[in-house]
């Protein structure tokens, strides 16, 4: 069986500068596999230069990898062909950050819908073209009447960004690309809409990649995990054991970092220890956290560590768990906890069968 | 000064005149700062929140006016009657902003030495220059940097360190109170809190008093010892931090906090239905009636007024008068 899309040792490098040109490496040496058969709600989660804006980006295509292949059903997607990219396109939706720059002020908030339907011609009719538009906003809770023949200005944020999540869904993509969708999005009308990315799982049976900074989100609405820190992935699994039980130091230190809104649970201690990651540089060799790592030792100095899968449904790349096996081919598929409607797949992903 | 209040803000009225309408953006809000203490501010964007803070100080920009009330700082009087050079001597000095993105409020071609010399030598002036290195590198060792950042240009910083810049001007002529607007907003959880902690080391270390203006609930429960809740341009609840946690009282408080996702358990994500209401066009009586799962009879007519007890006010006809 072919997954719907994979990366496969994907590194993307950014270089600036022209006298002193220098490298930033936004991804480093990611693999895995996202699956068709199992829809589920994956969370990338880091803080800014994690390399989790990037990792999106690959995903959907927008920019090419630096070395390694994003694999879109058994074919780089370098080697499509028009048509195959055409429906590569379809298939694959973002939902971006900002619910204000995504539109045109010009147009109404209509236009969004009306093209994208066009372009990829979902329909035969004008009037089967609105059936399907007014499907979508009622789906993410919007009145079709209330929202549509209107200015982007004239609707609120959180209903802009709700517009832009029908438009996604509009399109019946296998895959949405969520890059930061609540991020801009006042408190009280963020669970909508997380609500609706919910409901896209479980009622249209599409996956989610849900990009975010933002822990709590990531803990409410994704089945697994990935976390990044500069580029690499330094624990993933599914999200109530990373998240209930990090096992990393980053992960642990984001984790306790998280201000709790309950007076009585104050933060954790740790800190303290912490240096400020924009600002320090990266050791080319060892693991890049070593800096700022309050548990490291001497391996840590020397070589970057690998993913440990230290819990059936969980793997740190750190050498205080050296003691377990490495994760098979870094696969992260072996760690994520494969859903209820996929035997097929999570089946030939058990790590017995290998 | 009435209850030592370090500042004491009566039926204060920020409005934006704009071809539309009249924007109550501030309407009749009323508090009292007390020495030391951190106030929290939250309210979701469009609230208000941030139009009170910069309206404090009287940093307002056209078309915002102030509409009335009074901004009462101990020790000077009014500060919306003050005079420009009257303002001029307390800004900074008595009275000081940390501002949201300090990114964007450091200016760019400035070394950061220069930019927290500026005020310390418009204030203070006398200082010889061994004495203000000294003083600039104090004060940059007060919010954790290296004295090396001083010859630093503002690009060359991370964010937290931009943002800890910012409170080390703002605090360098050790204000009485000092108004933080969103002050780590664009900043990563674990920045986020070590920025925090040194807001707060400061604060308790010159003995000021700070409000935190923010929409994040979580970093207010953490941070704040009282916290006020804006809506519409009003300040619905006001209570010590833990109360208002464990027993909201305006149905407002109550759903924002339960909109809040935790890390606890997995829950349904709540949400308030309806959207906060444009300020051009704010609904007649309680602001909140339409949104309220609670409304009865008064709410859509009457506007309730703040009642006070046990060190708490809300604005709720649920919490009737004779309470007071």
């Amino acid at each position: 069986m072919t997954a719907f899309l994979e990366m496969t040792n994907v590194s993307k490098v950014f270089s600036a500068g022209i006298i002193r040109r220098q490298h930033t490496v936004a991804v480093d040496d990611v693999t895995m596999t996202i699956d068709e058969e199992s829809p589920s709600i994956l969370a990338v989660a880091g803080e800014s230069g994690s390399g989790k804006t990037t990792l999106a980006r690959l995903l959907l295509g927008v920019i090419p990898p630096s070395s390694g292949e994003v694999i879109y059903r058994g074919q780089s997607v370098d080697d499509l062909s028009r048509a195959q990219r055409r429906t590569y396109l379809r298939e694959i939706q973002p939902i971006f950050q900002d619910p204000f720059e995504s539109y045109n002020p010009f147009y109404k908030v209509d236009h969004v819908l009306t093209v994208p339907a066009k372009k990829f011609q979902l329909s035969e009719s004008k009037q089967e073209t609105t059936r399907l538009i007014e499907e979508a906003l009622d789906m993410v809770g919007l009145q079709p009447a209330e929202t549509l023949g209107r200015f982007p200005h004239q609707l609120s944020g959180g209903q802009r960004q709700r517009v832009m999540v029908a438009r996604a869904m509009l399109l019946r993509p296998r895959l949405i690309v969520a890059d930061e969708p609540v991020s801009m999005v006042d408190a009280s009308l963020r669970a909508t809409i997380l609500e609706s990315i919910r409901r896209m799982k479980q009622e249209l049976g599409i996956s989610v990649v849900y990009i975010t900074h933002d822990l709590t989100t990531a803990y409410q609405i994704a089945d697994n995990i990935l976390v990044m820190y500069k580029g690499s992935v330094v624990e993933a699994g599914s999200v109530e054991q990373v998240i209930r039980d990090p096992q990393h130091p980053y992960t642990q230190l984001l984790v306790s970092s998280i201000p709790q809104p309950d007076p009585s649970l104050p933060w954790g201690a740790e800190a303290e220890i912490a240096g400020d990651p924009e600002s320090m540089a990266v050791a080319a060799t060892g693991c890049k956290f070593v800096e700022r790592c309050p548990v490291a030792f001497d391996p840590c100095r020397g070589q970057r560590p690998p993913l440990y899968h230290e819990h059936p449904s969980r793997a740190a790349a750190c050498f205080r768990y050296n003691d377990s096996p490495e994760l098979e081919g870094e696969n992260l598929d072996l760690v994520f906890e494969p859903q209820l409607t996929s035997q097929a797949a999570s089946g030939s992903e058990d790590p017995a069968a290998n | 000064m009435k209850n030592g209040a370090v500042l004491t803000v009566n039926d204060l009225r920020v409005y934006y005149d704009t071809p539309a309408g009249t924007v109550k953006a501030v309407d009749g809000v009323s508090f009292d700062l007390r020495p030391g203490e951190r106030l929290g501010l939250v309210g979701e964007s469009g609230s208000g929140k941030s139009t009170m803070a910069l309206a404090l100080m009287r940093m307002h920009k056209p078309p915002a006016r102030i509409a009335g009330g009074e901004v009462l700082l101990d020790g000077v009087g009014d500060v919306m009657e003050l005079d420009d050079e009257g303002l001029r001597r307390i800004r900074l000095d008595r009275l000081a902003l940390v501002p949201q993105g300090a990114m964007n409020s450091l200016n760019p071609v400035m070394r950061i030495r220069d930019q927290l010399a500026d005020g310390i030598r418009t204030h203070e002036p006398g200082d010889d220059r061994d004495a203000l290195t000294a003083r600039i590198r104090a004060q940059l060792a007060r919010v954790g940097l290296d004295a090396d950042v001083g010859g630093k240009f503002p690009h060359e910083l991370s964010g937290g360190m931009k943002q800890r810049v910012a409170i080390a001007i703002g605090t360098s002529l050790s204000p009485s109170v000092i108004i933080a607007d969103e002050p780590t907003s664009a900043l990563d959880v674990v920045v986020q809190r070590q920025v925090m902690e040194t807001l707060r080391s400061v604060q308790e270390e010159i003995g000021a008093s700070v409000l935190i203006v923010g929409h994040d609930m979580g970093l207010m429960a953490q941070i704040a010892d009282r916290m006020g809740v804006m809506y519409a341009g009003k300040l619905v609840e006001l209570a010590p931090v833990h109360d208002l946690f464990t027993n909201p009282q305006h149905p407002y408080t109550r759903l924002l906090i339960e909109s809040v996702p935790t890390l606890m358990a997995k829950r349904a994500l709540a949400s308030i239905p309806g959207a906060p209401p444009t300020l051009i066009n704010v609904p007649p009586g309680c602001p909140f009636h339409p949104r309220c799962p609670r409304a009865f009879e008064p709410c859509d007519s009457e506007v309730p007024l703040p009642m006070s007890q046990n060190g708490r006010v809300v604005s709720c006809h649920l919490y009737p008068e004779e309470a007071a």
